[in-house]
């Protein structure tokens, strides 16, 4: 009894160094080290794609925004519109409605997307793509279907003075299909859109 | 291309990577537990740690340094969140509240890596690196080297020894865990992921509003978090954050990642009893589980059952645009069949059924291919309880790889395999007796109660992924919760490493004609036959009244 206490309070005290000592390796010089050749190699990655615009940070390519009218909840019909967001797009709170499939609130929210995106791009219900009425998983999703991009494409040359085919171009330029032609889902980044849209408007 | 074309060619490209590098990583993950000899900073580690990393154990001195090791983690761990407002690097995060530092040491420390907080507001970057990375490092390493003890068990003969826990605690970190890690991370960063220890970034954008980007080492620990199956994401998006995961190339190499040590050990366990047959009849069971997984909820998500889904035209809530449907069953098939529970698209959302067969993977008990040892011995264990129906079958004295399945190797497999049902039965059945259990659903109905059991069957089975609706940040789930994870991952290793040293002790039984052969397909088909049917009938009751029920009514 006496001996099994004496080698228990050893292999506590043999523990405690352990953990320290591992925690130096795994916890300090570990993610140092990926800092260092992080930082070193792939610098814009690292911290955050952040994309300037005339030398002015406004945004980061990965993180999705929010294109309302600055002060209200309604979407601007001058750029093209991301995704329903559970947190209105704040990095800092990131998730998405947690609602099951068949959940009467979720039905609601998909009614009303339907009729809102249909009516603000002046198209049928039925022409509303799927993942304009469905809320993404990060609630930042920076990217929209090409679907969901062409729908826009009318409404946002009138709003902003240019030429249906122009903007068709734009998107159909900065449409991504899949990474190496089988990973993943095609998508549009919005941001990336909105700043070209941004340049040409401009001219 | 079509979606499903394209689906079939990232499920195929997965298997192909996997099959490819299972072999040399299997062998080399053999050879490091079998080897004499000791790295130069091994020998250091040992040295100031005072551990004599030669020594022998038997099973009680291998299962004391496992508990103690962990222990002495929850309590840093704990203390590391109670006091993170006054180290460097805070962010101006606040303290972690007694209960919830409680529960997430419990959770990262069993490798279940349950979170009932949110990383970007909560952890500070001290907490994230030197106490949650530490840990998915640690934990990780803890199962391997659990599992190698079993192996032992079963390699050895006329012996108690077990081997050394520190020198394999130790050498699963240096050469197998860090290597991978900084290989991964370091692709992770290429592809977008980032890495830094700045502030919140605030930036004006073009519409004139205010953002904030966060900041942290994600990559380092985004890495080690899918290679040693931890699962708990730096933000509360996890792998659905576009900084954790970037896009279609990152998320097909976290799924491989999270996969690949898992779908490798049975090929270490192949060399370690000396024959590799034997290794490949485990993975074989583990491979046709999780491919059925894999086929069923991809199948389910593109029908996209549910009013809500058949309204919107698509099962896209709780999903991103960039992985779309297929990818992301993909991800959640394998993250919880492998006890990772990392999410890239929230489960909360997917299809009743669809549910289901997520929940059905965790009760399986964590083994198709489970997580990083904790999969290995758990099939192990599975595959003495299908020898052992086998020999009920014909009258004989049940063997598994020449060793005796007697009443105690018997007796401690079946004791295993009652802990986690248990703790999920009994845990969701106090939860909807008591007020707290409605209080935390954010779905009603059915999958309301899925959602509870959801909770149990993933901190039991040290998963940790949820169906994250339910509010299960109170102290009431954070003390209940935090207690399944902690039983559901040290009750079975005590029955691993008795059983391990009973299994070492014996002399090995010669095979002759009358011997049950374990590396043919008829084996295989036993002992998925007898997972599925040990767990159906465990778990019948309570799948009926949620997701059966939900997928039902549509």
């Amino acid at each position: 009894m006496n001996n099994s206490v004496v080698n228990t309070g050893r292999m506590v005290w043999a523990a405690l160094r352990m953990l320290f000592v591992l925690t130096v390796v795994t916890g300090i010089l570990y993610p140092l080290a990926v800092t260092g050749i992080g930082q070193a190699l792939f610098h814009d990655n690292a911290n955050g794609s952040i994309v300037k615009v005339d030398g002015k940070e406004v945004g980061s390519k990965l993180i999705g925004q929010s294109w309302n009218i600055k002060g209200t909840d309604q979407p601007d019909p001058k750029w093209f519109q991301g995704r329903p967001s559970n947190s209105n797009y704040d990095p800092l709170a990131t998730g998405s409605s947690q609602l099951g499939a068949s959940n009467p609130k979720l039905v609601k929210m998909v009614k009303a997307a339907k009729e809102q995106v249909a009516a603000f791009n002046g198209v049928d219900e039925s022409e509303v793509p799927k993942d304009a009425v469905t809320g993404s998983a990060s609630a930042i999703d920076p990217d929209i279907s090409p679907a969901y991009a062409d729908i826009q494409v009318k409404r946002v040359a009138k709003a902003n003075g240019l030429t249906v085919a122009r903007v068709q171009k734009l998107v159909d330029e900065h449409t991504d299909g899949r990474t190496a032609g089988f990973l993943g889902e095609p998508h549009a980044n919005v941001l990336e859109l909105n700043i070209e849209l941004r340049e040409l408007a401009k001219n | 291309m079509s979606p499903v074309l394209a689906d079939v060619l990232q499920v195929t490209a997965l298997i192909a990577a996997l099959a490819l590098v299972h072999r040399p990583l299997g062998d080399y993950m053999a050879a490091v537990f079998q080897s004499k000899k000791h790295l130069c900073v091994e020998r250091w580690i040992y040295r100031s740690v005072g551990a004599d990393p030669d020594t022998e154990m038997r099973w009680p001195a291998y299962l004391r340094g496992v508990l103690v090791f962990c222990a002495v983690s929850v309590l840093f761990l704990y203390l590391l969140m109670r006091v993170q407002d006054k180290l460097p690097l805070s962010l101006g995060f606040r303290p972690i509240s007694p209960d919830q530092a409680f529960n997430t040491a419990a959770s990262f420390v069993s490798n279940t890596n349950w979170q009932s907080y949110s990383g970007e507001v909560a952890m500070s970057h001290v907490t994230q690196t030197m106490g949650l990375a530490t840990q998915n490092f640690v934990s990780a390493a803890v199962g391997i080297a659990v599992a190698v003890a079993l192996v032992r068990g079963f390699a050895r003969s006329r012996t108690g020894d077990l081997g050394n826990f520190w020198s394999d605690l130790v050498r699963c970190i240096i050469r197998i865990l860090i290597p991978g890690s900084i290989v991964a991370a370091v692709l992770l960063i290429a592809a977008g992921a980032i890495q830094n220890f700045g502030d919140i970034h605030h930036l004006t954008t073009l519409t004139g509003q205010q953002q904030a980007i966060s900041p942290g080492a994600v990559a380092s620990q985004e890495a080690i978090k899918d290679l040693g199956t931890n699962g708990g994401g730096f933000f509360n998006a996890n792998s659905a954050h576009p900084f954790e995961n970037p896009n279609g190339f990152t998320n097909l190499l976290e799924i491989f990642l999270l996969l690949v040590i898992p779908f490798s050990l049975p090929r270490a366990f192949g060399k370690m009893v000396g024959s590799v047959k034997q290794g490949y009849a485990i993975v074989a069971a583990m491979g046709a589980i999780w491919f059925v997984g894999v086929v069923a909820v991809t199948w389910l998500e593109y029908a996209h059952p549910g009013t809500a889904s058949q309204l919107a035209g698509g099962a896209m809530e709780g999903k991103e645009q960039r992985f779309g449907e297929g990818p992301s069953s993909l991800f959640s098939v394998s993250t919880t069949m492998t006890s990772t529970g990392s999410v890239n698209s929230f489960h909360d959302s997917f299809s009743g059924l669809s549910g289901g067969v997520l929940l059905m993977g965790m009760m399986l008990g964590e083994i198709a291919p489970g997580g990083t040892g904790s999969g290995l011995y758990g099939m192990l264990i599975m595959a003495i309880i299908a020898v052992f129906i086998a020999g009920l079958m014909v009258g004989r004295t049940p063997e598994y790889l020449g060793k005796k399945i007697g009443t105690r190797e018997i007796k401690l497999a079946a004791c295993y395999i009652l802990v986690t049902p248990a703790l999920v039965l009994i845990g969701t059945a106090v939860a909807m007796a008591l007020p707290d259990g409605k209080d935390a659903m954010t779905n009603i109905g059915a999958h309301g109660f899925s959602e509870a059991l959801y909770a149990y069957t993933s901190a039991s089975n040290n998963n940790g992924s949820a169906f994250a609706g339910f509010g299960a940040n109170t102290e009431f789930f954070n003390t209940t919760l935090g207690l399944c994870m902690t039983l559901g991952r040290f009750l079975p290793m005590v029955f691993v490493l008795a059983l391990a040293a009973s299994l070492a002790e014996q002399n090995p039984v010669p095979a002759t004609a009358g011997t049950l052969r374990t590396e043919n397909p008829l084996f295989v088909g036993l002992l998925v036959g007898a997972m599925v049917i040990i767990t159906g009938l465990t778990f019948f009751p309570v799948l009926a009244l949620g997701p059966l029920a939900e997928g039902l009514a549509v």
